[in-house]
């Protein structure tokens, strides 16, 4: 699958609290509603800027804090269609797979903001084609592939009952 | 070649030899969910199509973020709660008893070598009692109720050691706020780590549930204290079920051992808005604050409020500062209150609220306004964390908290305890 979209950027240790502020996500179910309001504390016109199928790109430790599955939901709901980050904090990086919101891991130094993105989620290459290179993303393990191409864990366990067995990694 | 607390927990939730980097499938013996991630956990339960849980016995609901509830939407969630708790046999606690992470140790829902998952990042306070906990998403803890099991990549484990001794008005919130300062909020992303030394032995249980709790402040995934006798008296008051601890391998092999000496220490202040940026007190400069939290999963326990309460015995709070207590549990304020430290407190001009969360989450009992700064004993620190993005958090000790309620400004509570 080929996804394409512009780059917003971000910087490193971006929490959950930024994405959806716990005064939002306490009240409602409506992730449509929370959508309007993501990233608003540290950038309020963000849900305005963002376009459908738009990528977030940030630094390290992204979607770090709370556990709260509203912060993928929410950027879902918005536009958002994946997070490029250099690392992503490990209940996010689950939570996200499980909604089906994309989610890469990759050295993003050099992606500016507004480029537009090209990811392919079979080979894991993401192409910035405005600036013309191709970065290789960090291969995700087989059990998030698996929820992530049924749609997300909703899906997954409705057609399943069960986890998909995840063998052994390979390190 | 000797194994890690995380994975021989592994091993025996799996049943098989597992190694730090394997994948795999694990029963829960817990799954905890509180009001702000469960009613989405519902709702993902019911599109998957979840007909029965695999054991009502093993999961607990809590009502604590949003207790009272101040709206009629959030009142309508906590009811899908109630609803789904009677219809499957769950135990659910109510508005009032408490922060999910205390109720889960105190009533001794989980022990030694358990392995828990909770739909809250603080899951990984019960590592202070040598269970592997980890924080989950919603629909993660909807699979779980439904198969009774989670994949889990078992992690590499950080061994920290930390030696000295504790000087007087130094806590340990202050060695995990240093321990934060050294090693940042991604320093242990994807691995647990095992926290040990003369300090971590000679702090009560309750001490310890304040480390293990910011575990996840470093991206640890869980913060595990290897039990002791101590551990296992405290476990055992509270407990009716049976128990094996599980302790590390002589010879286990970490990824990186770190030690710290912290016979020095000072009280730390985490600055806003990172949690990783910390700075003794003494060199903190003049933050005048409008207010103070006492409270949290971190310090509401009996212990920080004791302190506080020997802190402002027969004073007054500053006039311009709102200090706010909520115990982390009904017990605890039955204790605070019987010990007469409730009494201090409000004398001394503090507000009580009702043992929950608290303000520490943005939703209610203490927004602060804009330009204010707050001193508080919560573990997070975020811009708009308590509900406002034009306010400053500062994160210290309870005894920190108390004094700088007197004065009006963040203090060093150390003139306070001679």
């Amino acid at each position: 699958m080929i996804l394409k979209g512009k780059a917003h950027i971000f910087g490193d240790d971006i929490n959950t609290d930024y994405i959806i502020s716990g005064k939002y996500k306490f009240k409602t179910l409506d992730m449509n509603e929370l959508g309007k309001h993501v990233m608003e504390d540290i950038d309020p016109q963000f849900s305005q800027k963002v376009e459908i199928g738009d990528f977030i790109v940030a630094g390290k430790n992204f979607g770090c804090g709370s556990s709260r599955e509203q912060a993928p939901r929410a950027l879902l709901a918005s536009g958002i269609r994946g997070v490029i980050a250099s690392s992503i904090a490990r209940i996010f990086f689950r939570n996200a797979i499980n909604c089906g919101l994309v989610a890469l891991e990759c050295d993003t130094s050099r992606i500016q903001s507004g480029d537009e993105m090209e990811i392919n989620l079979t080979t894991g290459k993401i192409n910035d084609l405005t600036q013309n290179f191709t970065i290789e993303a960090a291969p995700l393990p087989e059990v998030m592939i698996q929820i992530l191409n049924e749609g997300g864990l909703v899906s997954y366990f409705k057609k399943h009952g069960s986890f998909p067995e995840p063998g052994k990694s390979q390190s | 070649m000797g194994k890690t607390i995380a994975e021989k927990i592994f091993e025996r939730k799996t049943g098989f030899p597992v190694k730090a980097g394997d994948l795999v499938i694990a029963r829960i013996d817990m799954a905890m969910g509180q009001d702000g991630t469960t009613p989405l956990a519902i709702q993902s339960f019911e599109e998957m199509g979840g007909k029965k849980v695999f054991d009502p016995s093993r999961i607990i609901f809590i009502i604590d973020h949003n207790a009272p509830s101040q709206l009629e939407a959030i009142s309508q969630l906590h009811d899908n709660m109630r609803k789904f708790a009677e219809n499957y046999g769950l135990t659910i606690y109510e508005v009032g008893c408490g922060v999910c992470h205390e109720i889960m140790v105190a009533k001794g829902l989980v022990v030694p070598g358990d392995l828990v998952i909770g739909a809250d990042s603080h899951t990984c306070t019960y590592g202070a009692i040598g269970a592997f906990s980890t924080g989950v998403g919603s629909t993660e803890l909807a699979a779980a109720m439904i198969s009774g099991q989670l994949w889990f990549k078992v992690p590499e484990t950080i061994l920290i050691r930390i030696n000295g001794t504790l000087p007087p008005g130094v806590y340990s919130k202050d060695v995990i706020l240093y321990l934060a300062s050294q090693i940042g909020a991604d320093g242990a992303t994807y691995q647990a780590i095992e926290f040990t030394g003369p300090i971590i032995d000679r702090l009560s249980v309750e001490e310890r549930l304040t480390i293990s709790n910011m575990a996840v402040e470093l991206g640890a995934k869980a913060g595990i204290i290897a039990p002791d006798e101590k551990t296992l008296t405290w476990v055992k008051q509270r407990t009716i079920k049976s128990f094996e601890p599980i302790y590390p391998d002589p010879d286990a092999v970490y990824l990186k051992e770190l030690t710290y000496d912290c016979s020095t220490l000072t009280p730390q202040v985490a600055l806003p808005h990172r949690v990783d940026t910390v700075t003794s007190i003494d060199s903190l400069g003049e933050v005048v604050i409008q207010e103070a939290y006492l409270g949290t999963c971190t310090n509401g326990r009996s212990v920080d409020i004791e302190v506080a309460a020997k802190i402002l015995q027969d004073k007054k709070v500053h006039p311009k500062v709102r200090l706010i207590v909520a115990p982390a549990s009904k017990e605890i304020l039955l204790e605070a209150i019987e010990k007469g430290w409730i009494e201090t407190i409000v004398k001394a001009g503090g507000v009580l609220v009702t043992p929950g969360c608290g303000p520490c989450v943005g939703t209610h009992q203490g927004v602060p306004g804009d330009g204010w700064n707050v001193v508080s004993t919560a573990n997070r620190n975020f811009k708009g964390r308590m509900g406002n993005n034009k306010a400053f958090i500062y994160l210290a000790s309870p005894a920190t908290v108390a004094a700088s309620a007197l004065e009006g400004k963040i203090t060093d509570p150390r003139k306070y305890l001679r």
